[in-house]
């Protein structure tokens, strides 16, 4: 009688395992859409407002990787990705460049800023030059915490740093966390450190953070993102025309309204500026 | 501290309401670590087994190499399925790369040595004379073996949780080879890294909440069969 009580609760356990069998991936490639991005569009939730419509409208699967911009760009040059939106322009056209991705076109904007403890040790607050800021935290030794992923945050603070002229890798006030933004925001908010955020997810996060907005508007701060389909002629197996409707999508007069209004709801003013009008790249540099 | 109890609060609603995408990801961090289990039960007991009732040459080596792997790091896994599975990679023709196939992959691979090293010291535990015993008996040697698993399963259904709870809190594999993408490969784990890192913290509370929960459940249902076993 056990042995048939046993049986029964395993094959039970089994049913109840296999009953919803996994939905077979639609081995259609065709419908697959790899979209290899950076963490922030993904922390932000924008992506999860756009991705579904894109969808709806043409039946493509998108298989977002939240990666940062560096790994991102990594993707495509190895062809596992079909089409990116990252954000780090010089790496980008460096990337064009070389081949590896065609129709690099201009999405939207938000910008960086430097965020910090309240107290500010650095004084840094108010400071519109981010070079001047950034000279007064390694000055000041005031703890400051970096991506440090390649990522196109990374990117950019490494472009500050070098304006400055101060070699702070190493240094004991300047630790690299190697995470996402939204990870890295928390790390500085408990360390009472200072960071590099894109804005869109420091506005995301503010309400668990520690961190107050201390340096912005400086030039230097845009944080621009483009859309870059992978290079078909270089990578058969892209899926090149789902890359296109994708990318045509989010440069499309639809996606770029959501961008525009996006996060207004939530967390009271937008977090994305739609770019797609803008002829020039060069505008918002 | 507040938080905490935001989050079990939140777990509560989250579980009672039944929210879609959270039933949707539980139920596929379960389908997907549990085929893993049954995947590595199946080769782990089976060469586990083999390895351990037979006397070879190496056989030192071969179980030093098996107890080693069963401390596995799962990111190495996730690396290596990863470039495996690549479109350009050597399987790149089967196109699973950021699917849950990919995932039970990876997770088989980090849940079979455990289950075999555990099979091979349950097998090498049972007394020598019970198998000269059963041979003596007239059993063919292929009953034997099914009469030695039945002896160790005490030890073996020990293997299948080990295997499982190795699986199921796993993250490094399944974030690389599955890419956490919502409403496909999107488990417990890789969603509770998301939602800690978008600063959803109650939400990431709950998460773990339902994962600890739905690890505790699969073990009572494995330690009722094995107890079970034990009392007769």
């Amino acid at each position: 009688m056990k042995r048939v009580n046993t049986i029964l609760t395993i094959s039970i356990a089994l049913i109840v395992l296999f009953s919803v069998i996994i939905p077979l991936p639609s081995f259609a490639q065709q419908k697959n859409v790899i979209l290899a991005t950076t963490t922030s569009t993904q922390d932000s939730g924008l992506l999860d407002v756009l991705i579904p419509i894109f969808e709806k409208k043409t039946g493509y699967f998108v298989k977002t990787i939240a990666v940062g911009t560096g790994q991102a760009l990594a993707m495509g040059r190895k062809g596992e990705a079909d089409v990116l939106l990252v954000h780090a322009p010089e790496e980008e056209e460096k990337f064009v460049a070389e081949g590896y991705g065609i129709r690099r076109r201009l999405v939207m904007h938000n910008d960086f800023v430097i965020v910090g403890p309240k107290s500010d040790p650095a004084k840094i607050k108010g400071t519109k030059s981010a070079v001047q800021a950034f000279k007064r935290i390694a000055e000041t030794k005031s703890l400051f915490i970096s991506r440090g992923d390649n990522s196109g945050t990374h990117a950019k603070e490494k472009t500050i740093w070098k304006a400055t002229g101060i070699k702070c890798e190493g240094e004991k006030w300047y630790q690299e966390t190697g995470l996402g933004m939204g990870q890295t925001l928390n790390v500085a908010s408990e360390k009472k450190a200072y960071t590099l955020t894109d804005r869109g997810t420091y506005l995301a996060l503010k309400k668990r953070l520690d961190l107050d907005i201390l340096s912005e508007g400086d030039r230097l701060l845009f944080n621009i993102y483009h859309v870059i389909e992978v290079n078909p002629e270089r990578f058969p197996k892209v899926n090149s025309q789902g890359a296109q409707a994708f990318s045509d999508f989010l440069v499309s007069k639809e996606a770029q309204n959501i961008i525009k209004t996006f996060g207004i709801e939530k967390f009271g003013s937008p977090l994305f500026f739609p770019d797609a009008e803008k002829k020039i790249n060069q505008q918002v540099r | 501290m507040e938080l905490i109890i935001e989050g079990i609060i939140k777990a509560i609603k989250l579980l009672f309401s039944l929210d879609r995408e959270v039933m949707d990801i539980t139920l596929l961090s379960l389908k997907v670590s549990g085929i893993a289990t049954i995947i590595s039960v199946f080769i782990g007991v089976s060469i586990g087994t083999l390895i351990a009732l037979n006397e070879f040459p190496g056989k030192r080596i071969i179980v030093s190499l098996v107890n080693t792997a069963m401390g596995l790091p799962p990111v190495v896994v996730g690396l290596f399925v990863t470039i495996f599975l690549w479109r350009n990679g050597p399987f790149g023709f089967l196109g699973i790369l950021y699917t849950p196939y990919a995932i039970i992959i990876a997770q088989s691979v980090i849940a079979t040595p455990i289950v075999m090293g555990i099979t091979i010291a349950a097998m090498q535990q049972l007394p020598k004379k019970l198998r000269l015993q059963i041979l003596a008996l007239g059993a063919t040697r292929l009953q034997m073996v099914w009469l030695l698993i039945k002896e160790a399963r005490l030890s073996l259904l020990a293997a299948v949780m080990a295997g499982f709870g190795g699986v199921i809190s796993e993250i490094g594999a399944s974030i690389m080879v599955g890419g956490n993408i919502k409403g496909y490969t999107r488990v417990l784990t890789t969603a509770t890294v998301m939602e800690t890192s978008k600063g959803n913290f109650d939400i990431a509370i709950s998460l773990s909440i339902i994962l600890l929960l739905l690890a505790y459940f699969i073990n009572l249902i494995l330690t009722h069969i094995q107890q079970k076993g034990h009392w007769r």
